[in-house]
């Protein structure tokens, strides 16, 4: 049976909802017009569904109504209650559905062929197909344990450090070489046992890959499981025949990879470096005993707030540590006080300063911080030489001048702000003992306009404003 | 379709997508993460194939399951980021 061709009202309905897709991720260019994009992407989506229902006989449909309402609520009820800090896990979560989604639907096709119009004259499948559901049902596995793994390392449920297993480049080359083989093999013998072959090898390597890549490269790889959502429904469109899961695919494959790219660009890593993991491991092992006591000053609420009133323009550099410390609501009725006074207040954003790409823009806009007041790493660097006060509160990596200096630095070649230049900076830590995500020594917290503000950054903040308020 | 045109509209898409992307201000990129999540989710449409179509029964479980996966993305895609998009405001003047 030879691929009846779809009438073409219906190759129409897929091809407007890939084009509603596009406009979706068009809209994000600005806020402004983000809401608007949204809604295409809900109608292409409704678009998509109703097409495939009306054309398809539809034996099931109350089964098929209640797998969506199921589904549907568990996820409706999830996007309203998730606590913005937990953003990368939540979206690690919902790439192993896709990558599972993909894996059954990629088996039905291989178990009833017939109804996806994919086998041939002979009964066989036709051979292209073959490889498409082969690659379709070989990445969706991938995604799926890759993000199973990447969702327990977010959520804290497994230790984010690498897991580093002997001869794993050999292990990792072999199972995809395996893989790749037996999707070749697939063309000519379409027997069972080697589609579950390359299903579970897929499911394993997946799980490989991910294990020994250290918490600190998460949102890299989150941006890749991402990506690789993306081309697993592309090879299900290609099986398909369908334009709108080619769109699609083709849209979030391409973002995703090129989040990685920037997020590789913003810690000076190179891809291949970030998934063949360890990072964090070794860095911690260079950091630790090479430390010097040096001398440091002390600064307190007050000191802060006296110097930010008397302060023309400051810049607050926030990180992760601020989100953990809850302290986004009151470090924005900071500003907002010291706006009142007068003072110019910047947000400084760099862009590895949450756990996944923009993760950090997301947390500022809860706590409403208006988004033309939060600045990129490239718009707003050059302004710290005529800054008067430098806050940093919960970063620390994204401000080490050593990432531009210090060749021997894990960090060197970072991308960092100058708030060195600032004629005072702040900077508000837990301790003197902890150091950033990378493990190493920070040379700002010892410079003669540094004053180190040592406390929980959510009490430093409230006290700040106190002081301010008298 | 043949497979060349579907090629053609694959590559098509992928330079769109490329360019589209690069467009998305960084603010944006977690929003821009889940959205592509909301829509990768598109993959419904060969769930409900499965499930809709007779003859095998296995095929048709696995297909209601993924219908169901999907539109746990589906949904809880769509509504997370249009939550997050809700919080993005200008300064007031």
């Amino acid at each position: 049976m030879e691929h009846a061709a779809p009438p073409a009202w219906v190759m129409l309905a897929y091809l407007i909802s890939g084009v509603f897709f596009i406009l979706a991720l068009r809209g994000l260019s600005s806020p402004a017009t983000s809401q608007q994009g949204n809604r295409f992407g809900m109608a292409g989506m409704l678009i998509a569904v109703v097409t495939t229902l009306v054309t398809h006989e539809v034996a099931s449909l109350p089964e098929i109504l209640g797998a969506i309402f199921i589904g549907g609520g568990i996820g409706w009820v999830t996007a309203r209650k998730i606590a913005m800090t937990d953003m990368p896990q939540l979206v690690a979560a919902f790439h192993s559905l896709v990558g599972m989604a993909a894996v059954l639907v990629a088996a039905a096709a291989f178990l009833n062929p017939e109804a996806f119009g994919i086998n041939g004259a002979d009964g066989l499948i036709n051979p292209v197909s073959r490889v498409e559901m082969g690659l379709g049902i070989a990445i969706g596995a991938i995604t799926f344990s890759g993000s199973v793994i990447a969702f327990l390392k977010l959520a804290g449920k497994m230790s984010g450090a690498p897991i580093m297993l002997p001869m794993r480049h050999v292990i990792n080359l072999g199972t995809l070489t395996a893989i790749l083989g037996l999707i070749g093999y697939f063309t000519v013998d379409q027997s069972p046992w080697i589609f579950w072959t390359i299903t579970a090898l897929a499911f394993v390597i997946g799980f490989l890959l991910i294990i020994p890549i250290g918490g600190a490269d998460m949102p890299v790889v989150v941006s890749m499981l991402n990506s690789y959502s993306g081309w697993a429904a592309a090879a299900m469109g290609f099986t398909l025949h369908n334009t709108a899961m080619i769109i699609t695919g083709a849209l979030v494959g391409s973002s995703g990879a090129i989040l990685s790219y920037i997020m590789c660009k913003a810690m000076n890593r190179s891809f291949i470096s970030v998934i063949a993991g360890g990072f964090g491991a070794e860095a911690a092992a260079t950091g630790g005993p090479a430390k010097e006591q040096r001398p440091w000053k002390r600064g307190s609420a007050e000191d802060a707030a006296y110097m930010m009133q008397q302060a023309e323009s400051v810049i607050i550099v926030p990180g992760y540590g601020m989100a953990v410390a809850q302290a986004q609501h009151i470090l924005r009725e900071m500003a907002d006080v010291l706006k009142k006074q007068g003072v110019s207040v910047k947000y400084a954003i760099h862009p590895v300063a949450g756990r996944m790409p923009g993760h950090m823009n997301v947390l500022l806009a809860e706590a409403q911080v208006p988004y033309d007041e939060v600045f990129e790493l490239e718009d707003i660097n050059s302004e710290f030489a005529q800054t008067d006060v430098a806050f940093i509160i919960g970063a620390n990596d994204v401000v080490n001048p050593a990432a531009k200096t210090d060749k021997t630095s894990p960090i060197y070649g970072m991308p960092v702000f100058d708030v060195d230049k600032a004629k005072t900076v702040f900077f508000v830590k837990r301790s003197m003992g902890g150091v950033g995500y990378a493990g190493v020594d920070n040379d700002v917290f010892y410079m003669d306009q540094t004053m180190m503000l040592l406390a929980d950054a959510k009490k430093m903040c409230e006290d700040i404003v106190k002081a301010l308020q008298h | 379709m043949d497979f060349i045109s579907i090629l053609s509209i694959f590559v098509m898409a992928c330079f769109v997508g490329y360019y589209v992307v690069w467009s998305v201000t960084p603010a944006l990129h977690t929003p821009l993460m889940a959205v592509t999540n909301a829509i990768s989710s598109v993959i419904i449409v060969g769930a409900l194939i499965a499930s809709a179509a007779g003859g095998s029964p296995t095929a048709k479980w696995l297909g209601l399951i993924a219908v169901a996966l999907a539109s746990v993305n589906i949904f809880g895609g769509f509504a997370v980021t249009a939550r997050m998009l809700a919080m993005y405001k200008k300064k007031e003047r």
